[in-house]
Parts: C-alpha cells; structure tokens; sequence
C-alpha cells in the first residue's frame, strides 16, 4: 500500500494550559480533579462552559465513567467526544483527535483533559487490573507491576549498550534540580547522583529514584483554529507536527526502542524543523532509562549514544538541553493519566512564555513525547508532537 | 503447553482469541518446546501483592522460547542471563499455572531452591503422615518418602496391639513413628491430631477398603456401610481433625505444610460394576477432595489425587492383570508432590481409564459392564 502524505495542522493551535497542583493522596474522586480542570480551563481562557464544543478524556480511575458520562456530570453540551485510555500517550493522542476536529470543523473548541485521583489503594488496585495479559502473564510472578517490567527491559538495554546507573541517574538528577523551582512538584528536597545511587532497591536495576510517586492530580489545554483563539484573544501555540504509533518493533525480542524511531522521520518533516532547532523538550519519565531510550529514538542521537548525550548536556533548565522542565513525573509525582499531559502541558507554558519559575529564557519551539500501556512485557503506545509559540 | 496456531503454526503467549501472525481463531493448547534463553532478569523486592511482598525478594526474568514467544518466568536460583533454560508449567500457591524457568541442566540440589519449592510439594525436609500402615501402599509410601528425604513420617496403625505383616520392617526404619489412628474412628483421629496436627506438613490418605459386589448380589447395605465409613467419612474425620491446622501452616516457615494427597480408584471416574459399591465410595471421596482442595486453597495447601487402576492386593487377587504394584503408587506420591501436581494417573488401567472417558463417555460405561 502507497503511505499517502498526511494533511498539515494549518492554522491549529492549542491554548490555556492548565495544571491543578498534585497531591499524595485525595479523598476527593477522579470526576473532582476533572472538573476542576475544566473550570480552570474556562477561567483561564476567558470563555463559558458552553462556548466548549468538544471534549477529550484520559483516566483510570472514573469507575464506571467514560467521556459520556462526564458531559452530563459537568453540564457540557458538546458534539465532539473521545475517552483515551492510552496511559502515558493519551495526551498526544487526544491531541492530535482534536486537532483534527477543530481542522475539519466538527468542533470550533476541544478540551483535552486528564485527571486521576489516587486513593490509599488505588495504585495497587490499577496495577492488579491493568490488562488481561497483565492479569494473566505478568501480576502472578512477583507482582513487581511496572516497576518489575521495566526493570527487565531497563536491565536490557543498560547491558546491551553499556549504560551505568550514573549515566541514567544525570537524568532524574536534573530533574529535580528543575522540580526545585516549581512550587507544585511533590518532591521538594534536592537530590544529588550520591544519594540517586545510595538509594534502595526495588526491582533491579530499577532503584527508588527510578520511580515516580503515583499521586492524584489533573492536567488540561485546549485546541482550537487560529481565528477562533485570535477572536477570544488567546495566547496559543501552533501546532506543527504529531506521531503516534503502537506495537511497533513487535519483533524486537526485548524493547530497546519505541514506535517513535519509526516515525520521527515524519515528525520533524512535517514540522519543517531539526532535533537542533528545539528549545525545549518533554519526554515521558516513568522511567529515567525510557527517557534515554527517546532521546535516541526522538534523533537527538543515534541508538545507543543515549548515555554520551545525557553526559554531554545539562538538561537542567537553564542547561543547554532543557527537558522535563517542571521536573518531570519523576519529581513533580505521576497523577495517572494526567501524566501523559504533564509534559505537553509544562511545554505549551513554554512557548507561551508562562511558565513562570521553570521557563526557559526565548522557547519558541518545543517538542513533547507520550508512552504508555505496558500491556506485557513492553510499552506499546508511543507519540509525539511539534508546537510552536507566537514568537515563532 | 502453549497456544498453537492450527492454520500457521506459530506458538503464541500470553493466551489470546486469535493468532497475532495470521490473525486465525484456531488456537489450540499444544505441547511446546520447552528451552529458550533467559533475556533479562530482576529481583522484585517491594512487590504490591501481600504473597510476594512476605516472600521478597523474588526473581522473575523474561524468557525467549526457541518456539518464538517471550514469557515472563519464575527463575529458579541457577538461572544466568543469556544462558539456556528449561520451561516448565507449575501450580502457584493459588491454583494457578504459572511459567517456571530451570537451568537446561540438572545443578547440585536444583529442587532445593527457595522459590521452586515455593510451586512444589517436595516432601524432603519436610513431616508426612500416612494414614494406614497396615496396608502394603502404606507401607511402600513410607519407604518411598524417607528414601526422598522426608525428615518424619507418622504412621497411622489402628489397633496397633494387633501385629500385622511387614510391621517389624515399618517400626526398624530411622525416623519413623508408629501412632495410633483408625480414620473411621472421629474420636482417633481427633487424639492423634491433638497430639501431631501441628507437624503434619503432608498428609497422605492410604485409607484402603475395597470389597467385591455391586447391588443385586450382595444383601443389606452392611458392607456399603463399612466402605463409606471407612473411605468416605474416614477422608471427612482427617480432613476435620487434619485440615484447618494445615490451612493455617501454609507459610509456617521454610518447611511448610504443602499438601494432601488421595489415593483413589480410577473407577471413582467411572463405575466398574464389579466393583460397582466400592467404586461409588471412590467417587463419594473424589467429588469431597474438590471440596476440601477448594477449602485448603485460601491456605496455598495443594490437594493431589493419585487414580490408581486394580493394586497387586489381596483383595483384587482375582482381577487380572495389568494390576499396579505398590511401590508404583508410593513413587508416583513422591513424584507427584516433587512437581506440585494436583492429579496423576498410575499405571496403565488408570491411564486407559482417562483417555477413554475423555474420547466416549458413554462407550466407556458400556464396555465396564463385562
């Protein structure tokens, strides 16, 4: 079959993100943090709820909700409605749905929402629920959850290009330098590599800092035309290019990469920009050694230099290679879903120069990546997208 | 045992409704290749589940079979990565059958390992009762057990003033304690598990009672009587003198109470009418022993029933052969409880038995009646 070439994101942009600060535990359900999301959204674009036509979704913890559910819990009347239950790709997912049904005009504004809450039990209890080959072929051998699976697959690579603990250990590091300055991330105590290397096991190699705090929280943008924003009088980003993909490298014995590196061709193609030209980058964090693993397959550097960048460069916010700015899910806590949405959300804050004490100075241009769903023995969910601020 | 595409061939796991190759419905269970290579491993230490975190560190790792899936495994201590390693299905604590990854080889006291022990009911250092003595089975299981290592094996005698063949043999071995117990007596098998309930790692019914006669030959129902009393309420007495304290001790320490073993006729799966009374005890001790495995369960104790065609005994001296010598059935208990099995089949009369009721139920019923 011919790949035909994809429609360009002409004219689309996405405004108001929106952050409702994390917190450990919340007595409060999924649908509270969602709402108020949406409220924060409304308030901070300046429109009324009913001026919002489509609505998108993510969470794991809406009991027996899905999207439809919440237009009659909130009061919205919209023509336009997706529930992602994506994981850590649901933001870029649902991005790119709604960037298509502002394009072809099924919706003039979409919300893009997530929110989780994160009981006592609420953690073990996704984990234990999480897919059937979960159920069935991972939980009932140590039930480790992520942490197990992804200490096979960090264990993997780390031996077969010859990364060390300090190499991804510069990455969770800088981040919490970058957490530092953000009054909402969880973790508020500096963290050297010292104490990133002193500190206990829990699956190996996987080690405390390896892992990020599951917390409730929600995170929120939306997507719109370029006129509609312009008429409402909306900073926005543009957005210039988007991937997705899933299960991709289905033959890899074991996952040394994701389904970005099929496509990040297209991705900066479509965006008309080099790795270079990037002021800022998002990646996804549930692991430090799956960031690494993006900043080859996202063409930052071939496979297996992953460990050379991270040495040559200060990711830090004022560095020469800001990432994760807000301190990431690693030490701003993983709000479920949400998570997804942290990184995007901190990146349009960005572009749009309203990132207050995490910003890079002059980002105009910043990249956010989404993974998710370790149905097995591998994440299989992957994406990414270009956005540009008004400077730009 | 893993899904096999019958349109493509290929093997596919974990267990799904079509094959991710060819996208055909036709999968169907099939004996696999069992090596593959160990790719990966780590050692969950903080795990999320009460069991495993009482049992942590424990080491899992991700398996490439030679047959093309990759599995998550339970790995046994000698396992390396990128070395070769045997697959094997196991029943976990829970019932469930679960991947279990050996080395290709045999290693120095490679069933000892911590985590294989875990999936198995291996009776070495471990204390088992036997329940009947007096029977040659009884007294073949006692020799099979010391010989795989078992620390102590009660063995229950009723009336034991009364002397009975091979009894000198039984009381000569090291390790070997003669207690008083008749299972049909509620009362006797009370005394003896107040006295040792708390020690019994494994419990092994040798309860024997087997008599000629179906209905129309026989007179009354005192001989059913003395075949339920002895086989059937005799299971239900141990099960409720013997149970619960094995329930309870189900992680008692390394050397844990594991499991109860059944020794029960084949014809408890379908009734031989020369046997036709007997076999319908048997099946009354088949349909309880799914009850109390399911009532041992919560305990991680496992339920084995051994099915056994006509032993080489007294009392089935004018059946023909094939019959099954004794020492069989007490290797098969040794076996069975090495590889943490809930069923088994010894000899060739069981083994026919099976493969028969599985193929025509029916033409099985029919061709007993002879």
């Amino acid at each position: 079959m011919m790949k035909s070439q994809r429609t360009p994101y002409e004219g689309i942009v996405i405004a108001a993100p929106v952050t409702i600060p994390y917190v450990r535990y919340s007595i409060e359900s999924a649908q509270w943090w969602i709402g108020r999301a949406l409220g924060a959204l409304v308030a901070q674009a300046g429109i009324k709820a009913s001026d919002i036509d489509g609505l998108c979704v993510s969470s794991f913890t809406m009991g027996t909700d899905s999207g439809i559910g919440l237009t009659q819990h909130f009061g919205l009347c919209v023509r336009w409605l997706d529930t992602i239950p994506l994981g850590g790709a649901s933001a870029i997912a649902g991005l790119r749905k709604a960037a298509r049904a502002v394009q072809a005009r099924d919706a003039d504004i979409v919300a893009c929402v997530a929110g989780d809450t994160n009981h006592v039990d609420s953690f073990r209890l996704t984990l234990e629920n999480f897919s059937r080959f979960n159920q069935d072929a991972v939980y009932p051998y140590g039930a480790g959850g992520a942490n197990a699976s992804f200490a096979l697959i960090a264990r993997n690579y780390m031996r077969t290009f010859g990364v060390t603990r300090e190499d991804v250990g510069r990455i969770a590091v800088a981040q919490r330098a970058n957490a530092l300055r953000n009054p909402h991330a969880l973790m508020k105590a500096p963290l050297t590599l010292e104490q990133y290397l002193a500190a206990r096991p829990i699956s190996d190699p996987i080690h405390l800092f390896d892992c990020v705090m599951p917390c409730a929280g929600a995170e929120a943008f939306l997507v719109m035309r370029e006129e509609t924003a312009a008429s409402l009088g909306l900073p926005a980003a543009r957005l210039l290019s988007t991937i997705e993909r899933h299960n991709a490298f289905a033959d890899d014995p074991m996952q040394v990469r994701g389904g970005w590196a099929m496509d990040v061709g297209e991705l900066y193609a479509m965006a008309g920009v080099k790795p270079d030209d990037l002021d800022v980058v998002q990646t996804y964090d549930d692991y430090p050694v799956i960031t690494m693993m993006q900043f080859e397959d996202l063409g930052f550097c071939k496979k297996g230099e992953g460990a050379e960048f991270v040495r040559a460069h200060d990711l830090t916010i004022d560095g020469d290679f800001p990432h994760n700015t807000s301190g990431g899910q690693l030490s701003v806590g993983q709000a479920g879903a949400a998570g997804a949405y942290l990184g995007l959300v901190e990146g349009l804050r960005q572009v749009l120069g309203t990132a207050g004490p995490t910003q890079v100075s002059n980002a105009r241009l910043g990249l956010a990546s989404g993974f998710g769903m370790i149905n097995y023995d591998r994440g299989l969910a992957s994406g990414a997208a270009i956005f540009a601020g008004p400077s730009r | 045992m893993l899904q096999r595409c019958e349109a493509c061939g290929a093997f596919a796991y974990p267990a799904r409704e079509a094959c991710p190759s060819c996208l055909s419905p036709a999968l169907a269970f099939a004996d696999a290749p069992r090596l593959g290579t160990l790719l990966a491993e780590t050692t969950a230490r903080v795990p999320s589940d009460v069991y495993f975190r009482e049992r942590a560190p424990w080491r899992i790792g991700l398996v490439k079979m030679d047959c093309g899936p990759t599995i998550v495994a339970h790995l046994h201590a000698d396992c390396a990565e990128g070395a070769p390693v045997r697959m094997s299905l196991q029943l976990d604590k829970s019932g469930q059958a679960v991947a279990f990854a050996r080395p290709e080889g045999e290693t120095p006291n490679m069933a000892d390992d911590r985590q294989w022990r875990e999936m198995t009911a291996d009776p070495k250092f471990r204390r088992v009762l036997v329940t009947n003595g007096r029977s040659v089975i009884g007294q073949e299981a006692v020799v099979a057990l010391k010989a795989a290592g078992v620390k102590t094996v009660f063995v229950g005698v009723a009336e034991p003033w009364r002397p009975f063949a091979g009894e000198d043999q039984l009381r000569r071995q090291e390790g070997v304690e003669v207690v008083t117990l008749d299972a049909a007596d509620e009362k006797s098998a009370a005394d003896l598990a107040a006295d040792i309930g708390g020690k019994v790692d494994i419990l092994v019914n040798t309860t024997e009672y087997v008599r000629t006669g179906g209905l129309l030959d026989r007179k009354g129902t005192s001989i059913a009587r003395d075949e339920i009393d002895q086989a059937y309420l005799g299971f239900i007495n141990l099960a409720q003198a013997f149970g619960p304290a094995m329930r309870m001790r189900g992680a008692d320490g390394i050397n844990n109470s594991v499991a109860w073993v059944n020794i029960l006729s084949v014809y408890a799966l379908a009734n031989w009418p020369a046997f036709g009374a007997y076999s319908a005890s048997q099946a009354a001790c088949l349909s309880l022993s799914h009850c109390l495995r399911a009532e041992l369960r919560p305990g991680g104790i496992k339920v084995m029933n051994l099915f056994t065609g006509p032993v080489d005994t007294e009392w089935f001296q004018t059946v023909p052969p094939p019959k099954v010598a004794p020492r069989a059935i007490a290797q098969a208990i040794v076996s069975g409880l090495r590889g943490g099995l809930e069923e088994m089949y010894v000899g060739d009369v069981a083994e026919e038995i099976r493969q028969r009721l599985a193929a025509n139920p029916k033409a099985l019923e029919r061709e007993l009646d002879k």
